[in-house]
């Protein structure tokens, strides 16, 4: 083995060599201090209250997905069109940009209890909690990406007399597809949380309440895989964006 | 083929105060001959050229493209920018086609031209490259040919050279006097180049900063086609010297 290959192995293995040593030590303090276990469980207490627990935690996984991707896919389908609007007219941005603002300015968490007054304790009020949370940066970022086309590009489609409709087609919607994604790779980390808070509120299933269950009973291990397991369904979606991204989105803009 | 008569143009300043760019000017462009407009940054030969284009109404004078009043941009002109502004999503062979869509010109016949243009500048095999993959040179190539797609009548160049270095210059100067001689077309070329002014004119337009006015207009007898013997013809380095007094004579002010 060359010295190369080497240092390159080394590379590629620091970080999981840093992630075993931090559970190891995490295992280790558990068991050294004696820290009882609804106060921090060890790695391995919360490995076994997963596998014991696996049925249940699939399930409530599969509410809190749905409720986020459903969610997150309705502030897409509402924010995609209003941004379009506002982006071509200057009377639309005075009348719905302000009405955004301030939707966006109240805490989520403030209205969530209301939110489920009105919707009931289904899974409505996690969905609308989270397009509320998902809205605003899908909205925003997609109003810039449509008035980002350069000047030089925008004078070349005037020159040929191009319409309003082809200069879209042709020139602001592939120039704005690189912001649309920022804004969802930034909404789609909100909607997670926003499906959590709405579980926090009144509910019978998803991983909110999972986690608010299993503390309220002490069962601190349960929680913490629960958590984790909303960690992963967060990087999971992020992911999948990106990989969406990557594929549309070919060229830096 | 244009004609300009007391066109002037004054923007108003950013502290309300109008900015007097360009004229009074009175200027022609005969059809079939190739125009070059020489002067220092800040003349207003880009803003001459953007009112050529349609893109930009004068503040006074009158303007006529064949015959009738120049009024916005027309689809029998073509344009090169200094930076090519090709579209970064798609291939050189759609972004050659643009014009082809928005004007709505038959798939085939457009397809057929673009690949004829591509192969007259040597960019065939790059026709299903993205732009970024392209040098410089190439990409202001493409740019030609994405401007001659639609056989336009005028073909307006904004320093389609300045940000390429001194040989790529050279060899597409040459290439394009080249070009313009197999496709018969008037043509105006802006630039602060006087080599490359001479080279390629017909005549050679010398314009002075603040206000922007036309200060000689000097025709450039030389034989064509024009190649790179040209430069050595003597005349081309009497005609240079005619031009570079107008810059640097005694009469300056």
């Amino acid at each position: 083995m060359t010295a190369r290959t080497l240092s390159t192995l080394v590379d590629r293995a620091t970080t999981p060599i840093i992630y075993i040593l931090v559970l190891a030590a995490w295992e280790l303090g558990v068991r050294v201090f004696q820290v009882p276990t609804w106060i921090l469980p060890a790695p391995t207490e919360i490995w076994s209250a997963a596998v014991l627990w696996a049925p249940e935690l699939f399930f409530n996984s599969l509410v809190t997905l749905r409720e986020t991707v459903f969610g997150f896919a309705l502030a897409l389908a509402l924010s995609l069109p209003l941004a379009v609007t506002i982006a071509f007219s200057a009377r639309a941005r005075r009348v719905i940009y302000p009405i955004v603002l301030a939707l966006q300015s109240v805490p989520k968490v403030a209205i969530a209890p209301l939110v489920t007054l009105w919707f009931g304790i289904n899974e409505w009020p996690k969905i609308v909690i989270v397009v509320l949370v998902c809205f605003f940066p899908i909205l925003v970022n997609m109003v810039t990406g449509l008035e980002s086309a350069p000047r030089g590009m925008l004078d070349l489609m005037r020159s040929m007399r191009a319409s309003e409709m082809t200069i879209f087609r042709r020139l602001r919607m592939p120039s704005a597809l690189p912001h649309l994604f920022t804004g969802c790779k930034v909404a789609i980390t909100f909607a997670v949380i926003g499906a959590v808070i709405g579980e926090f509120v009144a509910a019978q299933e998803g991983l909110g309440y999972l986690i608010l269950m299993s503390t309220s009973q002490s069962q601190t291990p349960l929680a913490f895989a629960a958590i984790i397991l909303l960690t992963l369904i967060s990087i999971v979606l992020f992911g999948a964006i990106e990989l969406v991204e990557r594929r549309v989105v070919r060229w830096t803009p | 083929m244009i004609e300009l008569q007391g066109v002037a143009k004054t923007y108003s300043g950013r502290d309300g105060e109008p900015v007097h760019a360009l004229g009074p000017i009175d200027f022609t462009i005969e059809r079939g001959s190739f125009v070059s407009v020489v002067g220092p940054s800040g003349c207003g030969k880009s803003t001459l050229l953007r009112l050529i284009a349609g893109l930009e109404s004068p503040s006074a004078g009158t303007m006529t493209r064949s015959g009738a009043p120049l009024e916005g941009p027309s689809r029998d002109v073509g344009i090169v920018f200094q930076d090519h502004v090709l579209f970064p999503w798609a291939s050189v062979l759609d972004n050659v086609l643009l014009p082809a869509d928005v004007f709505g010109m038959d798939r085939a016949e457009a397809r057929e031209r673009a690949f004829r243009l591509l192969e007259l500048t040597g960019l065939a095999d790059f026709a299903h490259h993205m732009p970024q993959m392209l040098s410089g040179g190439m990409k202001q190539r493409a740019a030609f040919c994405r401007a001659m797609l639609s056989d336009p009548q005028l073909l307006l160049l904004d320093e389609p050279f300045g940000a390429l270095d001194a040989l790529t210059r050279e060899e597409l100067s040459l290439e394009l006097s080249r070009l313009w001689q197999e496709l018969a077309r008037t043509a105006l070329l802006i630039t602060h180049d006087i080599e490359e002014a001479v080279l390629l004119g017909d005549r050679v337009v010398v314009m002075s900063a603040r206000p922007g006015v036309i200060r000689a207009d000097i025709p450039v007898d030389l034989p064509r086609p024009r190649t790179i013997e040209t430069e050595n013809h003597p005349r081309f380095h009497e005609i240079m010297q005619t031009v570079r007094a107008m810059f640097f004579g005694p009469g300056r002010r």
